[in-house]
This record gives C-alpha cells, structure tokens and sequence, in this order.
C-alpha cells in the first residue's frame, strides 16, 4: 500500500497520458500496468467547442482511475498557481502535480518558483506533488510548505536516462522517511524503476518510457513487473556491498586445502 | 471589441465572458477559465466584463504526462 495524503492505493506505479500511438493503446497500456493513478493536463481548448477535451475525459473516466492533473508547461509562480486553479475545476480534485519549469533544453524544474507556488497552493487547499529536482535543501523548504509527497526526477523529462545521481536520491530517503518519495521522469527501462523502488522510493511516475515502445501496454506490463520486484526487493532487505570476493560455498572443508579441516 | 482568445486577437460582440463562451461556442461545463492571467471559476463567470485588449484563457482536460 502507498498513500498519497489522506489516498491509500495498491498499485505504486503512476501512469502519464501522452505520447501514445493511439487512444486504444493509451486505455490498453493503463489496463496492463495496474495502475490505479494517472497523470493528466490543461491545454487551451479550441474555438468551437470543447470536443477534444471531452473525447480525452471521456477515455479517462471510462478507465476508472484518480487523476493527477499537472500544470506542464507552467514558467512561473503565478502561471502555475492559475492553472492549478483550472485544474482543480475541471477535474474536481484537489491533487495538483506542480511543474515549473526553469529551463527549456532540460525542463529542470525552478526550485524557487516551484516553492513559491508550492507554499501558495498549499495555503489554499492544495495536495500539492512537486515534480523537482533531487537537492536535498529544496525538498526541505518543500515540506515546510506543506508538501507531504516530493517527485525528484531520475533524469530531464523524456531523456530515458534513469537514475542519473542514485546518490541524491538515496539522501532523500535517509533524510524524510516520512514523506511519501516518488521518481518522477527520466525513467526509460524497467530496470532503472526497479532500481528506484531498491533504494525505497515508494512509487514511480512516468510517460515516455511506455508511450513511446514498440509495444506499449507490453512494455506497461513490464514497468508494472520491475515496480513490484524492486519494492519487494526493498522490504525484503537488500544485502550490504563489499568491495572484495566473500565466497558464498563454505571454505570449511575446501578439498587439497593445505589447512586442516 | 477586441480580446486576445488562447494567444489569438479575436473580434466579438460579447462584453462578458458567459457572452463570449457562447458566441464561440465553447461548452462552458467542461471548459475552464483565466482572465489577464486570473482564474475565474464557473460560478464567477457572470460578473465578469470583458474589455478591449483583455487576454482570456479558455481550457480543457487533455493528454498529460
């Protein structure tokens, strides 16, 4: 079980939307991964109706899962907080998950923009998922604005890089092993979200990685696999790394050994 | 009257937002809506005027990662 606030769900795989081939593959590709929440957005609707925006809902409601609307695309504080607001309209929840972005070549989050909001948001009723980077201090002021579950990503967005700092991330554990920790994007093999979910993170967000295989509710299925494997692995206790050979067969007993026994 | 719809310069007969909505035939149940960068929620829409130059954001639930 994993909680998100006052949410508690079995599946520890969140799902993103875009990017699929088709909407079949897209419903398909939810339905194969278990999970339970799915990542979604706000984009301007065009003059003559709201008709591409109800043929996605009408999928989305149809799969029976919670959404998590984002604010994508968002450059600042107030841009952020605004379609926050939109968000929480339209899709009737009060989950927002917060992206400000401060670069355009990585999509790095703005930390400070990002708490900013993070902070204002909260205030106003907000369950806010900060999509951030992995710096410890940043998810220190993100708490102290009222966030109680923090998405430091792997890699930029879409890259498929992995864990590219397994070191921040493993921090982040040791420092708020109450929050509720998530890897949000670069994730781009199944190996690297099981890899997350060994050093405790609690569940794994990502998009690209299945919207964009060969296969894509193949791969979900997959992902779904190497989330559970590495969260079993986690609560199973990993054994501790050395640096030299340990043999694992007894040396007791070791034949033509020149010692006794 | 001129407004700047989703970034685009529109011309409009409306001088509220619920006016222009329904001039341009957005559903106004499923849509959400900013005015010069301020939410404004569906039960506030009736009272608010639209002015020459006014930059309205009309939006809608789409594919999110």
């Amino acid at each position: 079980m994993v909680t998100f606030y006052d949410r508690t769900f079995e599946s520890r795989f969140l799902l993103g939307t875009a990017r699929y081939p088709s909407p079949e593959a897209l419903a398909e590709s939810v339905r194969r991964s278990g999970a339970e929440i799915v990542t979604v957005s706000l984009r301007r609707e065009t003059v003559g109706g709201a008709k591409a925006g109800h043929a996605f809902f009408d999928l989305i409601k149809r799969l029976g899962v919670t959404v998590l609307p984002n604010t994508a695309g968002c450059h600042g504080a107030r841009e952020a907080i605004t379609t926050a607001q939109m968000a929480r309209e339209v899709f009737d929840t009060p989950w927002i998950k917060l992206e400000v972005i401060g670069d355009d070549e990585t999509l790095q989050p703005d930390p400070f923009a990002l708490v900013e909001a993070a902070r204002a948001l909260s205030a106003d009723g907000f369950q806010v998922f900060p999509y951030m980077t992995d710096d410890l201090v940043l998810a220190e002021k993100l708490m102290e604005a009222g966030c109680r579950v923090l998405m430091p990503w792997g890699a930029p967005i879409g890259t498929g890089k992995g864990l590219n700092n397994p070191y921040a991330l493993t921090l982040l554990r040791r420092h708020f092993p109450e929050a509720t920790l998530v890897v949000d994007a670069g994730i781009g093999a199944p190996s690297h979200a099981a890899a997350a979910m060994e050093l405790g993170y609690d569940a794994i967000l990502l998009n690209t990685a299945v919207a964009t295989a060969g296969d894509p509710p193949a791969m979900a299925e997959a992902f779904a696999e190497a989330i559970r494997a590495g969260r079993r692995a986690h609560e199973a206790g990993l054994m501790a790394e050395t640096d030299l050979a340990v043999a694992s067969t007894p040396v007791f007993g070791t034949p033509f050994s020149p010692f006794a026994g | 009257m001129r407004v700047r719809l989703n970034g685009e310069i529109v011309e409009t007969a409306a001088d509220d937002l619920p006016g222009l909505l329904a001039e341009l035939e957005f559903d106004p149940a499923v849509v959400a809506t900013a005015v010069n960068g301020d939410f404004v929620p569906r039960t506030a829409r009736a009272g608010v005027r639209l002015e020459d130059g006014d930059k309205v954001e009309v939006i809608s639930p789409r594919q999110g990662g």
